[in-house]
């Protein structure tokens, strides 16, 4: 079933078929062939495909995974009997972490939630946990786990983490898939694919877009997720600030298959491309469909510690008009709970939401609400794709300035 | 015709292509196997049974599991056909045992929309 070979083989290219094979060991052979269950089999089936996909001559070792698909949203019904199935035998073997689920389980009851989504969302939240993973469900995990740093190898779904693992935070990840970061949790492993290497880009995206703000660079990831391919080098681009970074994580991901970037003048050997005010407008076309929000959404990805602060500055005693939703990992509202932030936000009028973010969320219905004003470019995608309610793109600060008062 | 096989199988169907990238989790209903952006080339149509072809996928690796649900409710693409394979798309459907292979661009152009073919991995063939 599996093109394969035993121990020891070297990569190779069989005349006329062009498949190249993963050298596997002994042990991942056996595997393989079920000899240690089915769990592990459909592991490493998994890992093998993804390898073969990606050219990777073999598997590594990885210390640590972040998986997505912990909403039942996202997964339905085939994806919550999977996991439960999987949890009966299945375990972790390295520090396993999980994206955000649906609702914040401290406050689902105040929302429109079917009791058979919450059944099934609360099953999916008990297979990760008899699993083994930690129950961060959060999208941020690079900012509320102590991050080894090192070029340490990690397995990484979520597309903004995994992109801001290999850009920012000196780790090495595939911009893995739910089931491949699954099956590394499971097995420790991962293919050892470009992305894992020292991969130089072959492409430069000149950024020419003067004082861009958040919005601006959650567009520029968008747009480099299409025209790139594994890496992209950025020029025109010094420093980013935590929420640009973010943003721009998040746009490069929804997009693409780019899973790396450098800010970087001089990478030699590039093709070029502009990112100007037209290809901006093009994207922003493409996603902004409303003139105002019914609501606003802050968080795809989830805001930290950092951008709760700044936000709660940025307020200065002001009152949102209108709804606010707040996404932040659970980590980072305890922390800002600790500090203050909260009583601040919930003063000016917002929805703190914990465990759950804009992106994929069942708490935002069509049949209640029309538009949705947000600062987040992964956000709008989904808003509009997957929810079906119209968008309205603005930077926090423009947010602040007309929503408030 | 060489291919780089991912997923090996055999399957009879006809193409349905695209020379958009498909971001699963985003634009394929996962029950129905219908593409529900409507800025998509494909808006509107429905991958089940088809031979898909497109050029790779894009966007959120939960689309893994969105090809898992297409498979358990019926409503998969008999197998599948691109240019470039991500991750998402090559998990889906280890895990989904849909067939899928990676063809060159002049063999990817040479795929025709419509056409009636059979994809045989372990006999490098499309027919």
């Amino acid at each position: 079933m599996i093109k394969a070979k035993p121990t020891n083989c070297q990569t190779s290219i069989i005349p006329n078929r062009t498949i190249i094979i993963m050298e596997i060991t002994k042990e991942e052979e056996l595997a393989l062939k079920g000899e240690y269950g089915e769990t592990l089999e459909t592991a490493y089936r998994i890992l093998v495909a993804t390898g073969e996909a990606t050219n990777a001559e073999r598997l590594i070792p990885i210390k640590w995974a972040h998986l997505s698909g912990a909403n039942y949203n996202t997964i339905g019904d085939a994806g919550e009997e999977f996991l439960s199935k999987l949890s009966k035998t299945a375990r972790t073997r390295v520090m396993t972490t999980v994206n955000p689920i649906g609702f914040d389980l401290t406050n689902f009851s105040k929302y429109k939630l079917t009791e058979e989504f919450i059944k099934k969302q609360k099953s999916i939240v008990e297979s990760y946990k008899k699993i083994g993973v930690i129950p961060s469900f959060s999208c941020i995990p690079y900012e509320i786990f102590d991050l080894p740093g090192g070029g340490t190898q990690v397995s990484f779904a979520e597309s903004n983490a995994a992109i801001y693992a290999n850009s920012v935070a000196n780790l090495k990840t595939n911009k893995e898939s739910s089931l491949s970061a699954l099956a590394s949790a499971l097995t420790g492993k991962s293919p050892y694919s470009d992305l894992r290497k020292d991969e130089t880009p072959n492409l430069t995206i000149r950024m020419k877009l003067k004082k861009p703000d958040e919005l601006a660079f959650g567009m520029l990831g968008f747009f480099a997720g299409k025209v790139a391919d594994n890496s992209v080098a950025i020029s025109g681009v010094s420093k980013l600030d935590k929420r640009s970074c973010k943003s721009l994580c998040g746009g490069m991901g929804t997009s693409g298959m780019c899973g790396k970037f450098v800010l970087d003048d001089n990478v030699p050997g590039t093709e070029k491309v502009d990112f100007d005010k037209k290809e901006m407008q093009k994207i922003y076309d493409e996603l902004n469909t409303a003139d105002k929000g019914d609501l606003i959404t802050l968080g795809s990805p989830q805001l930290g510690l950092e951008e709760i602060a700044d936000l709660s500055s940025m307020l200065g005693g002001r009152s949102f008009k209108k709804r606010c939703m707040v996404f932040c990992p659970r980590a980072v509202q305890e922390q800002a709970r600790k500090i203050g932030y909260t009583n601040e936000l919930e003063r000016a009028g917002c929805e703190i939401l914990s465990d759950c973010c804009t992106c994929l969320t069942p708490l935002i219905d069509k049949n209640d609400i029309d538009s949705v004003t947000t600062n987040s470019i992964k956000g709008a995608y989904y808003l509009k794709n997957s929810n079906g309610v119209d968008v309205n793109l603005k930077p926090l600060a423009k947010i602040i300035q007309d929503d408030t008062q | 015709m060489t291919l780089k096989v991912i997923v090996r199988g055999r399957s009879q169907g006809k193409i349905l292509k695209t020379n958009m990238p498909i971001n699963f989790l985003g634009s394929v209903d996962k029950k129905t196997g219908v593409i529900n952006d409507s800025r998509h080339e494909l808006a509107g149509k429905s991958i089940k049974n088809s031979i898909l072809v497109f050029p790779h996928g894009v966007g959120s690796s939960v689309g893994a599991y969105t090809i898992y649900s297409l498979k358990s409710s019926g409503s998969a693409p008999y197998a599948m056909i691109c240019k470039k394979v991500d991750l998402t798309v090559a998990s889906g459907c280890a895990l989904g045992n849909i067939p899928l292979v990676i063809v060159t661009e002049q063999e990817y152009e040479k795929l025709q929309n419509g056409k009636q073919i059979t994809l045989d991995t372990d006999a490098d063939k499309i027919l």
